[in-house]
């Protein structure tokens, strides 16, 4: 899968987690998804969740640790489709 | 080694006037039952409203939020922990009776899932005639 594929379905996921204020057009691959886009911790647990169900895949605590922005989400997401 | 009841609530980091778990009836990998009395002298039912005492519906919250997912994260996370730390993260909860000063109530808790330190839990507050009073979802993060 492209990431530019990854990334057309991740907006709606992570739009629905966004707080009021933010706009989803302020979702970029460089999007810090707490400090930029604000989900908050919990929230950004419910977006490894649908993530998760999205692409079939289970994230582990240390991918958890690794995800800070929206490309670095796409990048797990690569890695886990092709292992 | 599973951690009792008692310890549960020995490790709760609440106490008076702000503890809403006097005891705990079953804790599993699944949920947790627990039950508070209210006491019906407390401060706050002098305001809370004028004239006509009723228990805030924070408080039921807060009740629901201590017994149905502080008590079951201080299981899950078992001996892992001395200081556990939980902070709602959301709820969301429909009240659907009163709750009198001076009654029993009892929360009954069901986990939703915990994963990466997010508890999300299903949680009901039944009354002594067994009639739900107020039923929602509450989560909490384990910091």
């Amino acid at each position: 899968m492209t990431s530019e594929a990854i990334f057309k379905q991740l907006i709606p996921i992570i739009s629905t987690y966004l707080p009021e204020d933010v706009s989803k057009d302020t979702i970029q691959l460089d999007s810090d998804l707490t400090a930029e886009l604000n989900i908050n911790s919990a929230h950004l647990v419910d977006v490894v969740l649908d993530v998760e169900d999205a692409f079939e895949i289970e994230f582990a605590n240390a991918d958890m640790e690794k995800l800070r922005t929206v490309n670095d989400a796409i990048s797990i997401i690569q890695t886990k489709l092709t292992n | 080694m599973q951690i009792t009841l008692e310890e549960i609530r020995s490790k709760l980091p609440y106490t008076k006037p702000f503890l809403f778990v006097d005891g705990l009836t079953r804790v599993d990998e699944n949920g947790v039952e627990g039950f508070y009395t209210f006491n019906k002298n407390a401060e706050f039912y002098k305001g809370h409203f004028k004239d006509n005492p009723i228990t805030p519906g924070v408080l039921l919250t807060e009740c629901m939020a201590q017994i149905g997912v502080v008590c079951l994260g201080i299981f899950l996370l078992g001996n892992a922990t001395d200081q556990t730390k939980i902070a709602l993260s959301n709820q969301h909860i429909d009240f659907l009776k009163a709750v009198m000063p001076g009654e029993k109530v009892q929360v009954v808790s069901e986990k939703v899932y915990f994963r990466f330190g997010k508890l999300k839990c299903k949680v009901r507050m039944l009354n002594e005639a067994n009639e739900t009073v107020a039923l929602g979802e509450i989560s909490g993060m384990i910091v």
